[in-house]
């Protein structure tokens, strides 16, 4: 299952997913994204801290939603990225590519580890 | 001693999450394993699984995938079993390569494979008469894959 809502922060569209993004869920993360920016959201923060699986379906998904809004002149960026999700996102070398921040501040960059 | 159960799943992404939940309770039953090496088989078969239903989907197969659970003393062993003939074979996939690639935001598929070889101990992939078995092996006492 997969739920996903929306809020806003300043210039950014944050979305918040519960539940686990696999090849069963991630269209309706896919979705979700295309309707943000087709509704004119370029910047999206995806919130993930309620997000406890995360496959290579849904980084494909996620880097697809980088792409597209870096494509319309906006940027993607990722919070709640922990436990199981940032142990792929460092396999993949995808913590490299995405900017990691607190959701409540998605204009600051946490995501500065060691 | 070895001891294991064996799990038929019709080949449907709906049946993903019940695949990772089984593998993760069956590993846990093996008191060597630890939750981060859990953690990691659970990933891998949940992979093999993503790509056996893919490889189901696209030849419009509606066989079932097998998925092998055996707990040894020193190790758990996942295969994933499909009837998506023809299997694939393993060079010729069609992969972005190493992980950390330059280069390979331009991708949006293909990091399976690369992710189960990374996570699991040892992986091999055996083409079958009728379809493709990949084989998973995390050891008790492994070296952390970190």
């Amino acid at each position: 299952m997969l739920a996903v809502s929306s809020s806003d922060a300043g210039r950014w569209r944050v979305l918040h997913v519960r539940g686990e993004i696999d090849m069963a869920t991630s269209p309706t993360l896919r979705q979700e994204i295309i309707g943000q920016i087709g509704a004119g959201h370029r910047n999206l923060v995806v919130d993930l801290a309620g997000v406890d699986f995360v496959d290579s379906t849904g980084l494909g998904v996620l880097i697809g939603g980088l792409k597209r809004t870096r494509s319309q002149g906006g940027d993607m960026r990722l919070s709640g990225v922990t436990g199981q999700l940032s142990r792929v996102f460092e396999l993949t070398g995808l913590d490299d590519v995405f900017t990691v921040i607190d959701a409540d501040q998605p204009d600051g960059v946490v995501g500065a580890q060691p | 001693m070895t001891s294991g159960i064996n799990l038929v799943i019709p080949a449907q992404p709906e049946y993903l999450s019940l695949v990772r939940a089984v593998v993760a309770a069956a590993a846990a039953l093996d008191p060597g394993l630890g939750d981060d090496r859990i953690e990691d088989l659970r990933i891998a078969v949940s992979e093999a699984t993503t790509n056996a239903i893919e490889a189901h989907a696209n030849l419009g197969s509606r066989e079932r995938i097998t998925i092998r659970c055996d707990l040894a003393d020193d190790r758990i062993e996942v295969e994933v079993e499909d009837h998506a003939d023809p299997g694939f074979e393993a060079g010729e996939l069609d992969s972005p390569g190493p992980l950390d690639r330059p280069g390979r935001l331009e991708y949006e598929g293909g990091m399976g494979i690369p992710l189960m070889r990374v996570l699991a101990d040892e992986m091999k992939i055996r083409s079958l008469d009728h379809g493709t078995a990949v084989q998973l092996v995390v050891y008790a006492s492994g070296p952390s894959k970190d």
